[in-house]
């Protein structure tokens, strides 16, 4: 898509049909001949991934909607009916289940990527936020989806995400019963989560489509940062990345499939095999793994439209996140002070999330009770989740922003080719921009 | 006949210069109608499409209920599903009254004396919405500190008059309109 089209139509109806519609030609320029730089490790792969793990979803999940039943009388006995006498209904639905938390894990690693590597910044800041467009369309796809299965764990999920919106002064109620279709989650919201969760995965399809079109405008950023400067900095796209992403695409399968026969029910919670009793809340209710960070956010704030505000100010922060950063240097190789807060970064994002599946009230460390500070507990789930989001904040507004005005960063390479050339398996990272090159 | 009028003699303010110098004319004000025009029907168009997810007539019509009180005996409280949510319906006993009672001026988030909290003169019958106001999951009766209920979703506590004394939730759990037909039987709704 950048730069000249090398396709030559071999057969005459490739000609013929060169002239009327070039979709060979398109496939041809994005996944065949396409510059890609030479030095992409393993992190880059996870696009890849993605890709698979959406076609992976939407294939499992239309199966599934020819069985399931999307009515509050019949949803859980249906999702059991697949489950037991379905022909491989368990195999699909199991993939399905567990294919949401693997999505979810590709696309944390390929988000960390991009963080890591400054892919967000310029020339690819529209790429970045189609890519928070696709992350948020996900979260809400898994969620509406974990509904249907309509256990307690679906019901009082469900309950608690949409009294979220009833939080906004003066049209929250409204919105909330909106979203209902009634006085409470009931058939009716079933129903529309249903349909909109058949929906958004085209939509995600759709703007995946706009996402690998921005990447292909600037073209892949690499772990040094350092533009594209001739054609020996890249590698056509295949065989090279084909066979690379392929071969990570083999080994997140094998994963994959570890969860799905061995550990099928590992990431989920078995209070979603007892049906919805909207009179009775699960003892303690969490939600899906790869919420917990944002709960952990919600519950950390002890005001209600205060939690909600942060929880999506959480996602937000990661939008404007281009135009935060005041660093011109991309690649955190040669940002090492910027490299520290960002494994910080990743270790609060982490405790978060383990914050989210505790109770707030219980202590961090069991039997310790000296961290009183006036009457708050500082050892206390509630605590450590408030320090974490402190830092989550934090770091997006105050230390991405000034660390590019204060910090010193190494010499960058002048190229990517120069690195490779120099071996870095020997040369340590901040030595490579090769003194015999200059000048 | 409006096409001959302007092809025949044409408007002299039609040209671009007229848009700089500010000067409306009858192109400007067809493109400003029609546009308008074109908002409003793509307004008309799509509210139906937004309004088909409130809740339907029927949901609407939902029957106010009626329960009979002499179920319940003293210290117990019973739930009935009342518009798809919990109803807590709890026979308080003369403690947790005078407990309720002693917090009146207590610091609260919400503060309310425990007189409004319960018809006159039914100070035992304590009749709420059994959704925490933090995020609408069902408290367990007599969990808490305060004796009334605590929510196992983020730990908000309500006392025995179900007002809301620790924990996230910004108010007190709400009173459904209810009136009492006799003295062992209300209507709710």
């Amino acid at each position: 898509m950048s730069g000249h089209s090398t396709y030559e139509p071999k057969t005459g109806f490739e000609r013929w049909l060169d002239s009327r519609l070039p979709i060979v030609r398109m496939a041809y320029d994005s996944v065949v001949a396409f510059p890609t730089p030479k030095n992409l490790n393993y992190w880059w792969t996870f696009g890849g991934i993605l890709a698979f793990c959406l076609g992976m979803q939407i294939v499992t999940g239309i199966v599934l909607a020819m069985h399931y039943v999307p009515h509050v009388d019949y949803a859980f006995n249906s999702v059991e009916r697949i489950m037991r006498d379905v022909n491989y209904g368990w195999l699909i639905r199991y993939v399905h289940a567990n294919g949401a938390s693997m999505f979810f894990i590709a696309v944390y690693i390929h988000m960390f990527r991009g963080l890591y590597y400054g892919s967000y910044k310029a020339p690819r800041e529209v790429l970045w936020i189609l890519g928070c467009v696709i992350y948020l369309l996900m979260m809400a796809t898994a969620f509406m989806g974990y509904v249907l299965p309509w256990g307690q764990m679906s019901f009082h999920g469900a309950v608690v995400i949409t009294n979220l919106f009833g939080a906004l002064p003066v049209v929250g109620p409204s919105i909330t019963t909106w979203l209902w279709g009634g006085f409470a989650v009931d058939d009716p919201t079933l129903n529309r989560f249903f349909s909109l969760h058949y929906l958004l995965p085209f939509m995600i399809a759709g703007v995946v489509g706009l996402h690998i079109w921005a990447l292909h405008v600037p073209g892949n950023n690499n772990p040094t940062g350092v533009n594209v400067k001739s054609a020996q900095d890249t590698v056509p796209f295949h065989p090279y990345y084909t066979v690379k992403d392929g071969f990570a695409v083999s080994v997140f399968v094998l994963m994959f499939a570890v969860f799905v026969f061995y550990m099928p029910d590992a990431l989920g919670h078995s209070d979603n095999y007892i049906k919805a009793n909207p009179l009775v809340t699960p003892t303690h209710i969490v939600p899906e793994w790869y919420f917990l960070p944002f709960y952990a956010i919600l519950r950390a704030l002890p005001n209600k439209l205060a939690g909600v505000l942060a929880m999506f100010g959480a996602i937000a922060s990661l939008f404007v996140l281009p135009w935060l950063d005041t660093s011109k240097v991309r690649s955190m190789r040669y940002r090492p002070t910027a490299k520290l807060y960002f494994f910080i970064f990743v270790l609060a994002c982490i405790a978060l999330g383990f914050c989210g599946a505790k109770l707030p009230d219980d202590p961090v460390i069991p039997g310790v009770t000296s961290f009183q500070l006036m009457d708050a507990d500082l050892n206390s789930f509630v605590w450590l989740s408030r320090i974490a989001a402190l830092y989550y904040f934090a770091y997006f507004w105050v230390i991405t922003p000034l660390l590019g005005l204060t910090e010193t960063p190494l010499p960058a390479p002048e190229s990517i080719s120069s690195p490779v050339l120099s071996h870095p398996a020997t040369t340590p990272a901040g030595a490579v921009a090769s003194p015999e090159k200059r000048g | 006949m409006a096409d001959t009028v302007v092809g025949a003699n044409p408007d002299p303010h039609a040209s671009g210069s007229s848009l700089v110098e500010g000067d409306p004319n009858r192109r400007d004000f067809i493109h400003i109608a029609a546009t308008v025009a074109a908002v409003g029907a793509v307004g008309a168009l799509a509210w139906p499409l937004i309004d088909q997810m409130n809740p339907a007539g029927d949901t609407l019509a939902l029957a106010s209920i009626e329960f009979d009180l002499s179920k319940v005996v003293e210290g117990q409280q019973v739930v009935v599903k009342w518009r798809g949510k919990p109803l807590f319906v709890r026979y308080r006993t003369a403690k947790e009254i005078e407990a309720a009672i002693k917090d009146d001026h207590a610091d609260m988030r919400d503060p309310a004396t425990d007189e409004s909290r319960h018809k006159p003169g039914k100070a035992q019958w304590l009749i709420l919405i059994g959704t925490c106001t933090h995020l609408g999951c069902v408290p367990t009766f007599g969990g808490g500190e305060y004796g009334g209920w605590f929510c196992p979703c983020h730990g908000s506590v309500y006392d025995t008059a179900g007002r809301i004394r620790k924990g996230p939730a910004p108010l007190n759990l709400v009173l459904p309109d209810y009136s009492f037909l006799s003295d062992s039987k209300i209507k709710v709704g």
